[in-house]
C-alpha cells in the first residue's frame, strides 16, 4: 500500500533518497542484528521507497536496530538506512502516546552498575 | 598544552575511573584538561534525523564553550566524541540545523563547527605522540596481550569522525605498543557488542557481548580495553566470556606510574 504523505515525511525527517540504493544487500550483510530484526536495513529503504511504511512502523525492528553505523558506514552509495530506521521509529514515538520506553519502566531494569549512558541514549531513541 | 575537557555524564558517576585515571595520566605528561565549566549531557546516541534540534544543543553549547575558550575540545567517552563530533559536523555542514540551533540559542555570533573536537587518543597520538609517550613510561607492560576493543561509536561514520582508518583501524594497536604491551588483532574489534539494546532486549545484549568477548579470547587476549562506559559494561556484566575489560586510561595510568595517585 502506497501512502505518499508518510513517505515524503520520513524522507524529510531522515535527509535519505532511497533511490540512490542499488539494492546489493551490503547494509544488511553487515549488520550485526541482522538475526534479531523482521525487517533488515535493504528492506527499510526498498519499502520505504514504496511507500509501503506502515508494516515497518509496527515492526520490532524498529527498537532492535543497534545504531552502531555499520550500514551507514558500508553502503557503497551512502543511502544510511540507519537514519531510515531511525525516522520511522520518530514517526511513531512522536505521535500521541507513542512512547516505547516509559520512565516508571526503568527502575526495574536498573543494577548497581549500569551505566547512565544506557538510560539516556535508551531514552533518546525510544521516547520524545 | 591546554585543552576544554568534556567529561559526559557516566564519568561522573559509574565511569569514574574512565576520567580520573585520564586526568592522572594527563597531569603526568604536562597536558592540562579544563573541565567546561556548564557542560550538560550530550544526551549518549547522536540524533540523526535532519529536523532534530533541540536535541543537539547540548553539544552545540559544548562546542561553543569551547571555541570561546580558544581551544581545542576533548572527549573521553566514545559515546559522547561520537556525539560532539557528529553534531559538529552538522553544524558545519548543514544549514538548516546551523540556523536554528543559533534562533534557539539567540547567538550573537554565528557557530560553523570551528572547534576541533578530538578523542584523548587522538591527543596521545597526535599531540603528544606515540614514541614520546613510549618514553615517558616507567612501568612497562611487558608481555600482557591487550585486545583492542573500537567497537561502533569510536570510528563510525568513518568519513565525519576522521578517528583512523574505520575498517582497519591501528590506533589503539599503537597505543597498547606505546604502553609496552602487545596488541592482539582480532576480527570483531570494530564490531558493534549491542550495548544499546540491554534496557530494551537483554538477550540480545548478551548475545553480542559475548560473541565480541569470545572473540577477543579465542585470538589469545588476556585483557580488553575500551573507551565506553556502555561498552565496559555489557561486555563485562552481559558477556558470558570472563574476559576483564578495562579502561584504556586505567593502562596508561599504570604505565606512567600513576595510577596510585588517580
Ligand atoms: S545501525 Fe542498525 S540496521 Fe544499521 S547495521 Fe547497525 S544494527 Fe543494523
Ligand atoms: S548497502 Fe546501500 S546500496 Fe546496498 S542494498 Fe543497502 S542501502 Fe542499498
Amino acid at each position: 500500500m502506497e501512502n505518499t504523505n508518510l513517505k515524503e515525511r520520513i524522507l524529510e525527517i531522515s535527509g535519505v533518497n532511497p533511490r540512490k540504493c542499488m539494492k546489493c544487500g551490503k547494509c544488511s550483510a553487515t549488520c550485526p542484528n541482522y538475526d534479531e530484526m523482521e525487517y533488515h536495513p535493504h528492506q527499510f529503504v526498498d519499502m520505504v521507497e514504496k511507500g509501503n511504511i506502515e508494516p515497518l512502523m509496527a515492526s520490532e525492528s524498529l527498537w532492535t536496530c543497534l545504531s552502531c553505523f555499520a550500514c551507514v558506514e558500508r553502503c557503497p552509495r551512502s543511502v544510511e538506512p540507519a537514519k531510515l530506521i531511525e525516522a520511522v521509529r520518530l514517526a511513531v514515538i512522536r505521535a500521541q502516546g507513542g512512547n516505547h520506553l516509559k520512565p516508571q519502566d526503568i527502575p526495574d531494569k536498573l543494577d548497581d552498575e549500569l551505566p547512565q549512558q544506557a538510560i539516556v541514549s535508551a531514552f533518546r531513541k525510544y521516547s520524545k | 598544552m591546554t585543552y576544554s575537557y568534556y567529561p559526559g555524564c557516566t564519568l561522573k558517576t559509574k565511569a569514574k575511573d574512565l576520567d580520573r585515571y585520564a586526568r592522572a595520566s594527563a597531569a603526568a605528561l604536562g597536558i592540562e584538561l579544563r573541565e567546561l565549566p556548564d557542560w550538560q549531557c550530550c544526551g549518549g546516541v547522536y540524533p540523526m534525523a535532519k529536523d532534530e534540534i533541540a536535541t543537539k544543543l547540548s553539544s552545540v553549547r559544548a562546542l561553543i564553550a569551547a571555541r570561546d575558550a580558544g581551544t581545542d575540545l576533548v572527549t573521553m567517552c566514545s559515546a559522547c566524541h561520537n556525539v560532539l563530533k557528529q553534531v559538529n559536523h552538522d553544524m558545519a555542514a548543514d544549514e538548516n540545523v546551523a540556523a536554528k540551533a543559533a534562533n534557539y540559542m539567540k547567538l550573537d555570533e554565528p557557530y560553523r563547527g570551528e572547534t576541533k573536537v578530538i578523542h584523548f587518543l587522538e591527543l596521545l597520538r597526535d599531540e603528544v605522540g606515540f614514541d614520546e609517550l613510549k618514553k615517558r613510561v616507567v612501568k612497562p607492560l611487558t608481555g600482557v596481550k591487550i585486545a583492542p576493543y573500537y567497537g561502533c561509536l569510536l570510528l563510525r561514520p568513518g568519513r565525519v569522525m576522521g578517528f583512523d582508518d574505520p575498517e582497519n583501524p591501528v590506533v589503539i594497536e599503537n597505543f597498547i605498543r606505546a604502553l609496552g604491551a602487545t596488541p592482539v588483532i582480532w576480527a570483531m574489534r570494530n564490531e558493534c557488542c549491542g550495548g544499546y539494546a540491554t534496557l530494551e532486549k537483554k538477550e540480545i545484549a548478551e548475545k553480542k557481548a559475548t560473541a565480541v568477548a569470545d572473540n577477543a579470547l579465542a585470538n589469545g587476549a588476556q585483557l580488553m580495553i575500551t573507551a565506553c562506559p556502555l561498552c565496559l559494561y555489557n561486555l563485562t556484566k552481559n558477556a558470558q566470556s570472563g574476559l576483564p575489560v578495562k579502561y584504556f586510561t586505567e593502562l596508561l595510568a599504570e604505565a606512567l606510574g600513576v595510577k596510585e595517585d588517580a
